[in-house]
């Protein structure tokens, strides 16, 4: 279970009081499931053409009356505090307004940390933003300059003087690994998993592989840079921010600085890739002040620089995994154990062990994460946190193992799949993973690979095949709002708070309220991105849609009722229930006589009215209680290694997911190739360079800090079992981050399979396979 | 970044403005390094109008006008037929929009990628601020030198068109205020000593005026091959440019520079020296690079340079061999 299941489900624990029933584990599937029209129809997004003609608004180009730019200064030692701040030069530079340092920002609290279900909480530090002369962390801000245009906010900004007095950093890994913590928890999971004697079991095991994987950090890099542009008008606030997480921002800001929660609105119509790294950071926070300070509009954009220094990025790790099998390959011992880093004003665990509670039988268990303290940018989510870096070191061993054992590494998965969650023994809602395996394994000929490495060779190129598994948690979130508004003309618009970051989101919800009302899809506008829209949860954990889809469903519900009340005596449906219709074919239809039929517009205008509206969440996520509920991938790998260079080129990579109802197979495809990259990136090139003399990253920027180009991703095969969850609305399980985990394993057993060499750290580069 | 002057230069009389000034190719690395605060000019002399020209000369050879743009030289059909290692070179550099906007001398004065030179925040360097310290040593050394290097400076030139250049024994032609001269694209860029930051031999009132390739008998049996982190869009770790004809089955002439381990293109004038007249088997050939190699220092962190050029010269030779000159 991950922690975003663990947070929704003790907020559903809290909630259980006093949301209304729906949506009960033990009731009927999703009716819809079985009656899909424009759902799983590859319809191609409704942004689309938006964002092709440059047409889709992104935050920095707003542009308010009166509005400034800002630039941010960064602090240039890790730990330490500002001795001199001379601004005089800055303030009288052209053009500048204001100079925003510890000694004059509004004096703030700390912004309430995120979790994922809390709506009033979005931080990810808990250190003070430009509150005092201290400095904790390299790049940290420690001033921000405001003009009137950003070249003399830019120039200005180099003006500033700035004496520093330093004081020891910890900056080093491996000297912070004295110092570990061991949290009793993952958040409320229970961190010490402990069942049977693991070390025993192993040393005693017919076959055993004990070994340790490195990660190294990444860095967030949307290709949109994070931007605010913020305006006050007396005590109202108005947000034009990039963000995963609207109305918790909207909140934060208001709890920050003292204003009615109704008094500030954030706006995000679009945001250009967000993959957890925008949540609320330092420069949201500096914006708003500033604008209050500046009594004018402020725009913020970080550099690129600026996204490295101050947003979070993957903490590095070092795991150990060790498997003991008996002669037939069933595991007796699943060892897994390791370090990261989380400073203790950060709030990420790195939850890599996670995905290995639910992956394979064993007789055994030992699993415990601790975690370093290290002065640095808070680490946070990054696009399958936890499971990325956790499937790298999980799969690497499985292979290794069925190497040593002379099993097909396929064969020897599929013969520790569990049929129940291996500790809780909870039933999986769905869990079709050995047909993923067997389809895949059949899609990408698999049985094409030679089993004994560095034996296939095309001139200075030797070829392997390689698989590793992924998995990611379902998670549905409680507090899912959606509005529903049906007109008189036949048309609904679904509007709510929730987030458009280039997955789909409103296509796609376009289509489920297509099927879920009984209209045409040109009939249906969803409308997303404002806080001042009914509030929904953040974009992340990959439970936006489902989330939604629940919240419409509700909404459709209640408009159900509210046109049986409207309907009146005349009406086809007269004297019939609400379990005894259903909305279809643009109104209400009796579920026994399809004959009886009552259309929308024929009820609001015998009604007199000219539109219903509707607002509904949807029910608390009790599945989630009952089953153990994860999506699953398998990944195939086919590349090649020169001989001569040690180079990498990847041929083919094929993901074979098991993952619910495909609401939308080309938005589903994208998703899930666009994971796939990350894994490659992950695997190949990724790598934050972090100077463990100083604290300082020094690549931060994306000529130096690589990921894959175009000429490194190969063609990339989708395909998908297809199979409904029962227990999910729509029967869907989200996807946004299911395809990364499993591709940097499938990627460096293929190299093994390639090279008989094993690489255990990443990034594979080419020094390694030397 | 800093208000800085621009004005367009009419004339190659008219690009000498002064110290405080620099010349403005395509933009592509300077006016990162001004953005950076690593450069700051007082004012941008662009002289992507003067020649651009690229014609062939009566020795056989080719003359390139310094504000060629990278991509036409890459695509001219000269080039491709008589110096496709050149043509190669260019389209291994960068990305398409970058070669499109990138001009010929700009690429010859473009600085390192040395990345505690571009953190002119947060790094000590040498190059950029004389006398500073280098934190390159003991830090990130993945792109650093293996050869020519010293205690003061460990970075590399970026170029692979000069790499090319280089094994092509090109000249640059150059304009000053007191005349016009021309340096050998060997003698063109100075190892880094104990002044990191004299780059090149060029006067400081001087501007390149084209580039003179001579004409080349290695058109047929030549290469360019660039080892990096990605396939595209990434700096040589290394890179071999090499060019051999042979005699009866033994080498009549060669030329091998190597790219990615000197603060210039490095011309593996030992290795060359040991090659011509023998007969070039991979023993022969790998004899002969790591005779080169013998006088390479590499640092903590790029070890594997020293393998890495040992493998790709032999790669890359054994296969020229095999081409008919």
């Amino acid at each position: 279970m991950s922690r975003v299941q663990n947070a929704a489900i003790s907020s559903v624990r809290t909630v259980l009081g006093w949301v209304p029933d729906r949506w009960l584990p033990s009731g009927s599937p999703d009716p819809l499931i079985a009656r899909q029209q424009e759902i799983g129809r590859p319809t191609s997004r409704v942004d689309g053409p938006l964002k092709a003609s440059g047409r889709a608004p992104f935050v920095t180009e707003t542009v308010l009356a009166g509005q400034t730019y800002a630039t941010l200064i960064h602090s240039t030692i890790t730990r330490g505090r500002i001795l001199r701040l001379d601004s005089t030069a800055a303030e009288a530079a052209p053009g500048v307004l204001l100079v925003m340092t510890y000694r004059n920002m509004p004096r703030l609290g700390i912004v309430p940390m995120a979790s994922l279900t809390n709506l009033g909480a979005a931080g990810n530090s808990a250190l003070p933003i430009m509150q005092d002369p201290e400095v904790r962390y390299n790049g940290q801000v420690v001033a921000a300059v405001v003009a009137e245009t950003q070249e003399q906010a830019d120039h200005a900004a180099t003006l500033v003087e700035i004496d520093y007095a330093q004081e020891p950093a910890a900056t080093r890994f491996e000297d912070a690994k004295a110092g570990a913590r061991t949290l009793t928890s993952i958040l409320i999971e229970r961190n010490h998993v402990s069942v049977g004697d693991a070390e025993r079991e192993l040393r005693s095991a017919v076959h055993a592989v004990d070994n340790v994987y490195r990660t190294p950090r990444h860095n967030h890099n949307a290709i949109e840079l994070h931007g605010v542009v913020a305006a006050w008008d007396g005590d109202a606030l108005l947000v034009h921010d990039s963000t995963q997480a609207i109305v918790p921002t909207a909140n934060a800001l208001a709890s920050l600085f003292g204003v009615a929660k109704e008094k500030v609105r954030v706006i995000s119509p679009y945001v250009g890739g967000g993959f957890g790294g925008k949540m609320m950071w330092d420069h949201q926070v500096v914006t708003v002040a500033a604008a209050r300070l500046a009594g004018r509009p402020v725009r913020l954009r970080l550099t690129r620089e600026g996204v490295y220094r101050i947003i979070g990025g993957r903490s590095p790790a070092e795991q150990r995994v060790a498997i003991g099998a008996d002669a037939d390959g069933r595991f007796a011992a699943m060892i897994h154990t390791g370090y990261s880093v989380m400073p203790p004003y950060g709030r990420f665990p790195e939850q890599y062990t996670l995905g290995t509670r639910a992956a394979y039988r064993s007789k055994s268990f030992e699993i415990i994460q601790r975690h370093v303290d290290l002065d640095i940018v808070p680490n946070t989510f990054m696009r399958t946190p936890g499971e990325t870096i956790g499937a790298f070191a999980v799969e690497s061993a499985v292979d290794e193992l069925a190497h040593v054992m002379d099993l097909d590494p396929v064969e020897l998965r599929l013969r520790n799949l569990p049929d129940r969650h291996p500790l809780s023994g909870q039933p999986f809602s769905q869990h079709a993973v050995h047909q993923a395996w067997t389809d895949g394994a059949e899609r990408f000929g698999w049985s094409r690979r030679q089993a004994k490495p560095g034996t296939v060779r095309d001139g200075e190129w030797l070829t392997g095949l390689g698989c590793g598994a992924g998995s990611f948690p379902y998670a549905r979130m409680p507090g899912a709002n959606v509005r529903l508004t049906l007109r008189r003309d036949g048309s609904a618009e679904v509007s709510t708070a929730a987030h458009e970051m280039g997955m789909g989101t409103a296509t796609v919800q376009a289509q489920h309220a297509a099927d879920r009302l009984g209209l045409p899809l040109e009939q249906i506008t969803v409308t997303l991105g404002d806080s001042a829209l009914v509030a929904a949860p953040i974009a992340g954990g990959s439970s936006q849609t489902v989330s939604l889809v629940a919240g419409l469903s509700a909404a459709a519900d209640d408009l159900r009722d509210e046109l049986l009340r409207l309907a009146g005596p005349d009406s086809p449906i007269a004297g019939l229930k609400a379990a005894e219709v259903r909305l279809a074919d643009g109104g209400l239809v009796s579920v026994a006589d399809p004959a009886r039929h009552d259309g929308y517009r024929e009820i609001l205008a015998r009604a007199g009215r000219d539109e219903v509206t509707v607002t509904a969440a949807g029910s608390p996520p009790l599945e989630m209680l009952k089953y153990s509920m994860h999506s699953s991938s398998a990944i195939f790998c086919e590349l090649r290694v020169s001989a001569v260079t040690g180079e990498v080129r990847v041929d083919r990579l094929l993901g074979s997911f098991d993952c619910g109802t495909i609401l939308n197979p080309k938005t589903a495809a994208g998703q899930l190739r666009g994971g796939m990259i990350m894994g490659l990136g992950s695997a190949l090139t990724e790598e934050t360079l972090f100077d463990e003399r100083t604290g300082r990253i020094m690549n931060p920027s994306l000529a130096d800090y690589h990921i894959p180009a175009h000429l490194d991703v190969p063609p990339i095969e989708v395909m998908w079992t297809g199979i409904p969850d029962p227990r999910t609305p729509m029967g869907a399980r989200g996807i946004g981050e299911l395809g990364t985990p499993g591709v940097a394993a499938a990627i460096a057993n293929a190299v093994f399979n390639a090279t008989g060499k094993r690489v255990r750290e990443l990034p594979i580069t080419l020094d390694k396979l030397l | 970044m800093n208000p800085v002057q621009y004005r367009r230069a009419e004339s190659v009389e008219d690009a000498f403005p002064g110290a405080q000034w620099r010349l403005l190719g395509g933009g592509t690395n300077l006016v990162d390094l001004m953005r950076k605060g690593v450069e700051h000019p007082a004012g941008l002399l662009d002289v992507t109008g003067l020649s651009e020209e690229i014609a062939a000369s009566d020795d056989g050879g080719l003359v390139i006008g310094a504000a060629a743009r990278n991509s036409a030289v890459a695509a001219h059909p000269l080039v491709r037929r008589r110096y496709p290692m050149l043509a190669r070179a260019i389209l291994a550099g960068a990305s398409a929009q970058i070669r499109n906007m990138a001009t010929v001398g700009g690429n010859l004065m473009q600085r390192t990628r040395c990345a505690y030179f571009a953190d002119a925040a947060g790094s000590r360097c040498n190059k950029r601020a004389p006398g500073s310290g280098c934190d390159a040593i003991g830090g990130f050394t993945r792109y650093h030198a293996i050869f020519g290097a010293s205690p003061e400076c460990v970075a590399t030139h970026p170029s692979d068109m000069a790499v090319a250049l280089a094994a092509l024994d090109a000249r640059v032609n150059v304009a000053g205020p007191g005349g016009t001269r021309t340096i050998p694209l060997a003698e063109f860029y100075r190892l880094p000593g104990d002044r990191p930051d004299l780059e090149t031999t060029l006067g400081a009132d001087e501007i390149i005026v084209s580039v003179a390739m001579p004409a080349s008998p290695f058109a047929g049996a030549s290469a360019y091959r660039k080892v990096r982190d990605r396939a595209s869009y990434a700096f040589a770790l290394v890179s071999v440019a090499a060019g051999v004809t042979l005699r009866d089955g033994v080498v009549d002439d060669v030329r091998i520079a190597l790219g990615g381990v000197a603060a210039r293109p490095w011309r593996a004038l030992r290795a060359e020296e040991t090659l011509r007249g023998t007969r070039p088997t991979d023993e022969a050939i790998d004899a002969a690079i790591t005779a080169e190699l013998a006088s390479a220092e590499p640092l903590p962190g790029n070890e594997f340079k020293i393998e890495l050029v040992r493998r790709t010269t032999v790669a890359v030779l054994s296969e020229l061999r095999g081409t008919p000159a």
